[in-house]
Protein backbone atom coordinates (compact mmCIF):
# COMPACT_ATOMS: atom_id res chain seq x y z
CA UNK A 1 0.00 0.00 0.00
CA UNK A 2 1.33 3.44 -0.92
CA UNK A 3 -1.14 5.40 1.21
CA UNK A 4 -4.51 5.08 2.90
CA UNK A 5 -5.73 8.46 4.06
CA UNK A 6 -8.94 10.18 5.11
CA UNK A 7 -9.23 13.75 3.79
CA UNK A 8 -11.48 15.69 6.17
CA UNK A 9 -14.17 17.91 4.64
CA UNK A 10 -12.59 21.09 3.27
CA UNK A 11 -8.99 19.84 3.49
CA UNK A 12 -6.41 19.04 0.81
CA UNK A 13 -4.12 16.21 -0.21
CA UNK A 14 -1.06 15.96 -2.44
CA UNK A 15 0.88 12.78 -3.25
CA UNK A 16 2.91 11.08 -5.96
CA UNK A 17 1.22 8.23 -7.84
CA UNK A 18 3.88 5.94 -9.39
CA UNK A 19 3.15 4.57 -12.85
CA UNK A 20 1.15 1.36 -12.65
CA UNK A 21 -0.36 2.00 -9.22
CA UNK A 22 -4.07 1.71 -8.45
CA UNK A 23 -5.60 4.85 -7.01
CA UNK A 24 -9.05 4.85 -5.38
CA UNK A 25 -11.21 7.67 -4.04
CA UNK A 26 -14.17 6.65 -1.87
CA UNK A 27 -17.11 8.96 -1.24
CA UNK A 28 -17.42 7.90 2.42
CA UNK A 29 -20.76 9.48 3.25
CA UNK A 30 -22.10 10.29 -0.24
CA UNK A 31 -22.53 13.29 -2.55
CA UNK A 32 -19.11 14.78 -1.82
CA UNK A 33 -17.34 16.59 -4.65
CA UNK A 34 -13.61 15.75 -4.81
CA UNK A 35 -11.83 18.43 -6.85
CA UNK A 36 -8.80 16.76 -8.37
CA UNK A 37 -5.82 17.83 -10.49
CA UNK A 38 -3.07 15.61 -11.88
CA UNK A 39 0.42 16.64 -12.97
CA UNK A 40 3.12 14.59 -14.66
CA UNK A 41 5.89 13.93 -12.16
CA UNK A 42 8.47 15.36 -11.94
CA UNK A 43 7.86 17.57 -15.03
CA UNK A 44 4.74 19.33 -13.83
CA UNK A 45 4.49 21.54 -16.95
CA UNK A 46 2.57 18.56 -18.34
CA UNK A 47 -0.76 18.26 -16.57
CA UNK A 48 -4.29 16.91 -16.73
CA UNK A 49 -6.16 18.64 -19.55
CA UNK A 50 -9.95 18.66 -19.27
CA UNK A 51 -10.68 19.73 -22.85
CA UNK A 52 -8.16 17.26 -24.30
CA UNK A 53 -9.87 14.54 -22.26
CA UNK A 54 -13.33 15.44 -23.58
CA UNK A 55 -11.91 15.64 -27.10
CA UNK A 56 -10.27 12.21 -26.84
CA UNK A 57 -13.44 10.46 -25.67
CA UNK A 58 -15.89 12.76 -27.51
CA UNK A 59 -18.05 12.68 -24.41
CA UNK A 60 -18.71 15.12 -21.56
CA UNK A 61 -18.77 12.79 -18.56
CA UNK A 62 -16.02 10.64 -17.07
CA UNK A 63 -16.55 7.01 -16.07
CA UNK A 64 -15.00 3.53 -16.44
CA UNK A 65 -12.80 3.47 -19.53
CA UNK A 66 -12.22 7.22 -19.61
CA UNK A 67 -8.60 8.09 -20.29
CA UNK A 68 -7.49 11.19 -18.42
CA UNK A 69 -5.37 13.01 -21.00
CA UNK A 70 -2.42 15.30 -20.43
CA UNK A 71 -1.79 18.64 -22.08
CA UNK A 72 0.86 16.89 -24.20
CA UNK A 73 -1.55 14.24 -25.44
CA UNK A 74 -0.52 11.36 -23.19
CA UNK A 75 -2.85 9.19 -21.13
CA UNK A 76 -2.08 10.03 -17.49
CA UNK A 77 -4.56 7.71 -15.80
CA UNK A 78 -7.35 5.38 -16.90
CA UNK A 79 -10.55 4.96 -14.91
CA UNK A 80 -10.82 1.21 -14.31
CA UNK A 81 -13.79 0.97 -11.95
CA UNK A 82 -16.60 3.37 -11.04
CA UNK A 83 -19.50 2.56 -8.75
CA UNK A 84 -20.87 6.12 -8.97
CA UNK A 85 -21.54 6.23 -12.72
CA UNK A 86 -20.24 9.54 -13.90
CA UNK A 87 -18.02 12.43 -12.90
CA UNK A 88 -17.66 16.04 -14.01
CA UNK A 89 -14.72 17.89 -15.53
CA UNK A 90 -16.39 21.15 -16.68
CA UNK A 91 -17.54 22.66 -13.38
CA UNK A 92 -14.07 23.64 -12.24
CA UNK A 93 -13.08 24.33 -8.65
CA UNK A 94 -14.89 26.82 -6.45
CA UNK A 95 -13.00 29.99 -5.54
CA UNK A 96 -13.72 32.90 -3.22
CA UNK A 97 -13.93 35.15 -6.27
CA UNK A 98 -16.23 32.88 -8.30
CA UNK A 99 -18.46 32.52 -5.23
CA UNK A 100 -18.75 36.31 -5.19
CA UNK A 101 -19.92 36.26 -8.81
CA UNK A 102 -22.24 33.28 -8.43
CA UNK A 103 -23.85 34.04 -5.08
CA UNK A 104 -23.10 37.43 -3.50
CA UNK A 105 -20.15 39.79 -3.07
CA UNK A 106 -20.11 39.07 0.68
CA UNK A 107 -19.39 35.34 0.14
CA UNK A 108 -15.67 35.95 -0.29
CA UNK A 109 -14.89 34.83 3.27
CA UNK A 110 -16.16 31.29 2.64
CA UNK A 111 -13.57 28.53 2.28
CA UNK A 112 -13.12 27.33 -1.30
CA UNK A 113 -11.26 24.65 -3.29
CA UNK A 114 -8.81 26.99 -5.00
CA UNK A 115 -7.71 28.22 -1.55
CA UNK A 116 -6.94 24.61 -0.69
CA UNK A 117 -5.02 24.09 -3.95
CA UNK A 118 -2.94 27.22 -3.31
CA UNK A 119 -2.16 26.25 0.29
CA UNK A 120 -1.18 22.71 -0.75
CA UNK A 121 1.21 23.89 -3.47
CA UNK A 122 2.60 26.65 -1.23
CA UNK A 123 3.40 24.26 1.62
CA UNK A 124 4.63 21.26 -0.36
CA UNK A 125 7.31 22.90 -2.54
CA UNK A 126 6.51 20.91 -5.66
CA UNK A 127 7.24 23.75 -8.08
CA UNK A 128 3.62 24.61 -8.86
CA UNK A 129 1.95 28.03 -8.87
CA UNK A 130 -1.56 29.29 -9.57
CA UNK A 131 -1.06 29.18 -13.32
CA UNK A 132 -0.52 25.42 -13.11
CA UNK A 133 -3.93 24.91 -11.54
CA UNK A 134 -5.96 24.10 -14.62
CA UNK A 135 -9.48 22.82 -15.00
CA UNK A 136 -9.95 19.94 -12.62
CA UNK A 137 -12.04 16.80 -12.34
CA UNK A 138 -14.92 16.86 -9.86
CA UNK A 139 -15.27 13.25 -8.84
CA UNK A 140 -18.80 12.34 -7.64
CA UNK A 141 -20.19 15.65 -8.89
CA UNK A 142 -23.14 15.90 -11.28
CA UNK A 143 -23.00 18.72 -13.84
CA UNK A 144 -25.44 17.87 -16.64
CA UNK A 145 -24.87 19.46 -20.05
CA UNK A 146 -28.04 19.49 -22.17
CA UNK A 147 -28.28 19.24 -25.99
CA UNK A 148 -29.31 22.93 -25.93
CA UNK A 149 -26.02 23.78 -24.20
CA UNK A 150 -27.40 24.32 -20.70
CA UNK A 151 -25.06 23.56 -17.81
CA UNK A 152 -26.01 23.36 -14.14
CA UNK A 153 -24.89 21.92 -10.82
CA UNK A 154 -27.45 19.24 -9.98
CA UNK A 155 -28.02 17.07 -6.95
CA UNK A 156 -25.43 14.36 -6.65
CA UNK A 157 -25.83 10.89 -8.06
CA UNK A 158 -23.29 9.41 -5.66
CA UNK A 159 -23.94 7.70 -2.34
CA UNK A 160 -22.15 6.42 0.77
CA UNK A 161 -19.27 4.08 -0.08
CA UNK A 162 -19.29 4.66 -3.83
CA UNK A 163 -15.79 4.79 -5.27
CA UNK A 164 -13.82 5.45 -8.42
CA UNK A 165 -10.58 3.65 -9.16
CA UNK A 166 -7.87 4.56 -11.65
CA UNK A 167 -4.60 3.15 -12.92
CA UNK A 168 -1.73 5.61 -13.24
CA UNK A 169 -0.19 5.21 -16.71
CA UNK A 170 2.71 7.57 -15.98
CA UNK A 171 4.30 8.88 -12.78
CA UNK A 172 1.85 11.52 -11.62
CA UNK A 173 1.20 13.94 -8.81
CA UNK A 174 -2.37 14.10 -7.50
CA UNK A 175 -3.65 17.32 -5.89
CA UNK A 176 -7.06 17.19 -4.20
CA UNK A 177 -9.38 19.65 -2.54
CA UNK A 178 -12.16 17.92 -0.65
CA UNK A 179 -14.73 20.57 -1.55
CA UNK A 180 -16.01 22.91 1.20
CA UNK A 181 -18.75 24.53 -0.95
CA UNK A 182 -21.93 25.33 1.02
CA UNK A 183 -23.71 27.50 -1.56
CA UNK A 184 -24.96 24.77 -3.89
CA UNK A 185 -25.89 21.06 -3.74
CA UNK A 186 -22.51 19.77 -5.01
CA UNK A 187 -21.76 18.36 -1.53
CA UNK A 188 -25.35 17.64 -0.54
CA UNK A 189 -25.19 20.86 1.55
CA UNK A 190 -22.96 19.04 4.05
CA UNK A 191 -19.28 18.49 3.14
CA UNK A 192 -17.99 15.14 4.45
CA UNK A 193 -14.66 13.23 4.53
CA UNK A 194 -13.38 11.11 1.65
CA UNK A 195 -10.89 8.24 1.66
CA UNK A 196 -7.97 8.04 -0.76
CA UNK A 197 -5.95 4.86 -1.21
CA UNK A 198 -3.19 3.74 -3.54
CA UNK A 199 -1.65 0.34 -4.09
CA UNK A 200 1.62 -0.35 -5.89
CA UNK A 201 1.47 -2.21 -9.19
CA UNK B 1 -17.36 52.45 -39.76
CA UNK B 2 -15.49 55.61 -38.96
CA UNK B 3 -14.46 54.57 -35.45
CA UNK B 4 -12.49 51.50 -36.60
CA UNK B 5 -8.92 51.97 -35.36
CA UNK B 6 -7.42 48.87 -36.89
CA UNK B 7 -8.34 46.29 -39.48
CA UNK B 8 -6.57 43.23 -40.76
CA UNK B 9 -7.16 39.86 -42.38
CA UNK B 10 -6.16 36.76 -40.46
CA UNK B 11 -5.46 34.15 -43.11
CA UNK B 12 -6.54 30.57 -42.64
CA UNK B 13 -3.86 28.95 -40.46
CA UNK B 14 -2.55 32.27 -39.16
CA UNK B 15 -2.41 33.61 -35.59
CA UNK B 16 -1.87 36.88 -33.80
CA UNK B 17 -1.87 38.48 -30.35
CA UNK B 18 -2.40 42.01 -29.11
CA UNK B 19 -3.68 44.01 -26.19
CA UNK B 20 -7.30 45.06 -26.58
CA UNK B 21 -7.65 48.18 -24.43
CA UNK B 22 -10.55 48.58 -22.01
CA UNK B 23 -13.75 49.69 -23.77
CA UNK B 24 -12.48 48.72 -27.18
CA UNK B 25 -14.26 46.07 -29.22
CA UNK B 26 -12.76 43.33 -31.35
CA UNK B 27 -14.99 42.14 -34.20
CA UNK B 28 -14.26 38.87 -35.98
CA UNK B 29 -16.00 38.24 -39.30
CA UNK B 30 -15.88 34.71 -40.68
CA UNK B 31 -14.65 34.37 -44.26
CA UNK B 32 -16.47 31.09 -44.76
CA UNK B 33 -17.72 27.88 -43.14
CA UNK B 34 -14.17 26.84 -42.28
CA UNK B 35 -13.35 29.88 -40.15
CA UNK B 36 -12.62 28.71 -36.59
CA UNK B 37 -10.73 30.89 -34.14
CA UNK B 38 -9.16 29.49 -30.96
CA UNK B 39 -9.00 32.38 -28.47
CA UNK B 40 -7.20 32.88 -25.16
CA UNK B 41 -7.57 35.99 -22.99
CA UNK B 42 -5.37 37.29 -20.18
CA UNK B 43 -5.44 40.48 -18.18
CA UNK B 44 -2.85 42.70 -19.84
CA UNK B 45 0.26 43.17 -17.72
CA UNK B 46 -1.13 40.86 -15.02
CA UNK B 47 -1.25 37.66 -17.01
CA UNK B 48 -1.59 35.48 -13.93
CA UNK B 49 -5.24 36.52 -14.25
CA UNK B 50 -6.87 34.90 -17.26
CA UNK B 51 -10.08 33.70 -18.91
CA UNK B 52 -11.42 30.79 -16.92
CA UNK B 53 -13.73 28.43 -18.77
CA UNK B 54 -15.42 26.67 -15.82
CA UNK B 55 -15.95 29.92 -13.90
CA UNK B 56 -17.53 31.51 -16.99
CA UNK B 57 -19.79 28.53 -17.67
CA UNK B 58 -21.06 27.86 -14.17
CA UNK B 59 -21.79 31.52 -13.46
CA UNK B 60 -23.93 31.76 -16.60
CA UNK B 61 -25.35 28.21 -16.56
CA UNK B 62 -24.22 27.57 -20.11
CA UNK B 63 -21.76 25.33 -21.95
CA UNK B 64 -21.18 27.83 -24.81
CA UNK B 65 -20.94 31.58 -25.35
CA UNK B 66 -23.24 33.88 -27.33
CA UNK B 67 -24.57 37.46 -27.24
CA UNK B 68 -25.01 38.90 -23.74
CA UNK B 69 -22.58 36.49 -22.16
CA UNK B 70 -19.17 37.28 -20.74
CA UNK B 71 -15.70 35.76 -20.45
CA UNK B 72 -14.81 35.81 -16.76
CA UNK B 73 -11.32 35.76 -15.33
CA UNK B 74 -10.32 33.40 -12.54
CA UNK B 75 -10.58 36.43 -10.22
CA UNK B 76 -14.28 36.95 -10.85
CA UNK B 77 -13.88 39.90 -13.21
CA UNK B 78 -15.24 40.36 -16.73
CA UNK B 79 -12.41 40.43 -19.27
CA UNK B 80 -14.51 40.34 -22.44
CA UNK B 81 -18.25 40.76 -23.11
CA UNK B 82 -20.02 39.31 -26.13
CA UNK B 83 -21.77 42.46 -27.31
CA UNK B 84 -22.72 41.24 -30.78
CA UNK B 85 -23.02 37.79 -32.27
CA UNK B 86 -24.80 36.64 -35.40
CA UNK B 87 -23.68 33.04 -35.00
CA UNK B 88 -25.39 31.96 -31.77
CA UNK B 89 -22.86 29.42 -30.53
CA UNK B 90 -19.14 29.62 -29.74
CA UNK B 91 -17.65 26.48 -28.23
CA UNK B 92 -15.83 26.53 -24.91
CA UNK B 93 -15.43 22.89 -23.90
CA UNK B 94 -13.71 20.93 -26.65
CA UNK B 95 -10.22 22.39 -26.77
CA UNK B 96 -7.99 22.71 -29.80
CA UNK B 97 -6.05 20.71 -32.36
CA UNK B 98 -2.51 19.55 -31.54
CA UNK B 99 0.35 18.67 -33.86
CA UNK B 100 -0.38 14.96 -33.32
CA UNK B 101 -4.08 15.29 -34.15
CA UNK B 102 -3.27 17.44 -37.21
CA UNK B 103 -0.86 14.77 -38.43
CA UNK B 104 -3.50 12.08 -37.93
CA UNK B 105 -6.16 14.12 -39.74
CA UNK B 106 -4.21 15.59 -42.68
CA UNK B 107 -1.08 13.49 -42.97
CA UNK B 108 2.35 15.05 -43.18
CA UNK B 109 2.37 18.57 -44.59
CA UNK B 110 5.51 20.32 -43.38
CA UNK B 111 7.32 23.54 -44.16
CA UNK B 112 9.93 21.49 -46.04
CA UNK B 113 7.18 20.15 -48.31
CA UNK B 114 4.79 23.05 -48.66
CA UNK B 115 6.62 26.17 -47.39
CA UNK B 116 4.01 28.55 -45.97
CA UNK B 117 1.11 26.44 -47.17
CA UNK B 118 2.07 23.94 -44.45
CA UNK B 119 -0.50 22.65 -41.97
CA UNK B 120 -0.54 24.79 -38.84
CA UNK B 121 -2.31 23.53 -35.73
CA UNK B 122 -3.95 25.51 -32.96
CA UNK B 123 -1.77 24.34 -30.08
CA UNK B 124 1.54 25.15 -31.76
CA UNK B 125 0.14 28.52 -32.88
CA UNK B 126 -1.07 29.35 -29.36
CA UNK B 127 2.27 28.29 -27.82
CA UNK B 128 4.16 30.54 -30.25
CA UNK B 129 1.96 33.56 -29.50
CA UNK B 130 2.09 32.86 -25.73
CA UNK B 131 5.87 32.83 -26.03
CA UNK B 132 5.86 36.36 -27.44
CA UNK B 133 4.48 37.51 -24.09
CA UNK B 134 6.84 35.22 -22.13
CA UNK B 135 4.01 32.84 -21.33
CA UNK B 136 4.42 29.07 -21.64
CA UNK B 137 2.43 25.86 -21.92
CA UNK B 138 1.69 26.25 -18.20
CA UNK B 139 -0.46 29.24 -19.18
CA UNK B 140 -2.38 27.39 -21.89
CA UNK B 141 -5.77 26.58 -20.38
CA UNK B 142 -9.12 25.94 -22.06
CA UNK B 143 -9.68 28.19 -25.07
CA UNK B 144 -12.80 29.61 -26.68
CA UNK B 145 -13.54 28.33 -30.21
CA UNK B 146 -15.18 31.23 -32.02
CA UNK B 147 -17.59 30.15 -34.81
CA UNK B 148 -17.45 26.50 -33.69
CA UNK B 149 -20.48 24.58 -32.41
CA UNK B 150 -19.85 21.35 -30.51
CA UNK B 151 -22.97 20.12 -28.72
CA UNK B 152 -23.70 17.16 -26.45
CA UNK B 153 -26.55 14.70 -26.96
CA UNK B 154 -28.68 13.41 -24.09
CA UNK B 155 -25.94 10.94 -23.09
CA UNK B 156 -23.20 13.57 -23.23
CA UNK B 157 -21.70 12.48 -26.55
CA UNK B 158 -20.11 15.43 -28.35
CA UNK B 159 -20.53 16.23 -32.04
CA UNK B 160 -19.63 19.05 -34.43
CA UNK B 161 -22.53 20.99 -35.99
CA UNK B 162 -22.47 23.41 -38.97
CA UNK B 163 -22.22 26.94 -37.55
CA UNK B 164 -19.80 29.32 -39.28
CA UNK B 165 -20.59 30.95 -42.62
CA UNK B 166 -19.18 33.86 -44.61
CA UNK B 167 -20.20 37.10 -42.91
CA UNK B 168 -20.96 35.65 -39.46
CA UNK B 169 -19.79 38.17 -36.84
CA UNK B 170 -18.66 38.05 -33.24
CA UNK B 171 -17.87 41.22 -31.26
CA UNK B 172 -16.03 41.11 -27.93
CA UNK B 173 -15.74 44.27 -25.81
CA UNK B 174 -12.83 44.48 -23.36
CA UNK B 175 -13.92 45.48 -19.84
CA UNK B 176 -10.29 45.53 -18.66
CA UNK B 177 -7.13 45.85 -20.75
CA UNK B 178 -6.92 42.34 -22.18
CA UNK B 179 -4.22 40.34 -23.94
CA UNK B 180 -6.01 38.45 -26.71
CA UNK B 181 -4.37 35.49 -28.47
CA UNK B 182 -5.99 34.14 -31.64
CA UNK B 183 -5.34 31.17 -33.90
CA UNK B 184 -7.45 30.75 -37.02
CA UNK B 185 -6.97 27.00 -37.35
CA UNK B 186 -9.36 24.07 -37.83
CA UNK B 187 -11.16 22.34 -34.99
CA UNK B 188 -10.34 18.62 -34.76
CA UNK B 189 -14.03 17.62 -34.94
CA UNK B 190 -14.80 19.42 -38.22
CA UNK B 191 -15.75 17.13 -41.13
CA UNK B 192 -13.14 18.31 -43.65
CA UNK B 193 -10.23 15.97 -44.20
CA UNK B 194 -8.30 18.46 -46.33
CA UNK B 195 -6.59 21.46 -44.77
CA UNK B 196 -8.16 24.64 -46.12
CA UNK B 197 -9.21 27.01 -43.30
CA UNK B 198 -11.08 30.16 -44.32
CA UNK B 199 -9.74 33.59 -43.41
CA UNK B 200 -11.19 35.87 -40.73
CA UNK B 201 -11.45 39.67 -40.81
CA UNK B 202 -10.44 41.42 -37.57
CA UNK B 203 -11.29 44.96 -36.64
CA UNK B 204 -10.85 46.99 -33.47
CA UNK B 205 -12.96 50.03 -32.57
CA UNK B 206 -13.29 52.30 -29.56
CA UNK B 207 -16.75 51.82 -28.01
CA UNK B 208 -18.65 53.49 -25.16
CA UNK B 209 -18.27 51.98 -21.67
CA UNK B 210 -21.19 49.75 -20.67
CA UNK B 211 -23.98 51.68 -19.01
CA UNK B 212 -26.24 50.48 -16.19
CA UNK B 213 -28.62 48.91 -18.73
CA UNK B 214 -25.94 47.22 -20.83
CA UNK B 215 -27.36 43.87 -22.05
CA UNK B 216 -24.27 41.93 -20.94
CA UNK B 217 -24.51 43.45 -17.46
CA UNK B 218 -28.25 42.85 -17.10
CA UNK B 219 -28.30 39.37 -18.64
CA UNK B 220 -27.98 37.73 -15.20
CA UNK B 221 -27.36 38.85 -11.62
CA UNK B 222 -24.04 36.94 -11.79
CA UNK B 223 -22.93 39.14 -14.70
CA UNK B 224 -23.88 42.29 -12.80
CA UNK B 225 -21.70 41.22 -9.85
CA UNK B 226 -18.78 40.37 -12.16
CA UNK B 227 -19.05 43.86 -13.73
CA UNK B 228 -19.02 45.32 -10.21
CA UNK B 229 -15.77 43.46 -9.53
CA UNK B 230 -14.24 44.63 -12.85
CA UNK B 231 -15.21 48.24 -12.19
CA UNK B 232 -14.13 48.32 -8.53
CA UNK B 233 -11.30 50.67 -7.56
CA UNK B 234 -9.38 47.63 -6.31
CA UNK B 235 -9.79 45.72 -9.59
Amino acid sequence: MIFDHIIPAGDGFLHVLPAGCRFRITDSEGNQAVDTLFFAHPDSAERYDATATLQAQRRVYLTTGSRLMSSRGRTMLTITEDTCGRHDTLGGACACESNQVRYALDKRYMHACRETFLLQIATNQVGLTKRDCGHNINFFMNVPVTPEGGLSFADGISGPGRFVEMRAEIDSLVLISNCPQLNNPCNGWNPTPVRVQAWAA
Amino acid sequence: MSDVLHHETLLGGDKCSFILPRHHALTLVAGGPRSAVALLAFRAGRTHERYNMPDSLKAQHTAFLSAGRVLLSDMGRVLLSVTNDSCGWHDTISGHMSAASALAKYGECTYQQERNAMVRNSRDNLLIELGKWELTERDLHANLNAFVKIAADAEGNLAWHPNAAAGQRLTLRAELDTLVILSNTPHPFDPWTDYAPDSVELSIARVPPPGPDDPCRTKRSENARAFQLSESVIA
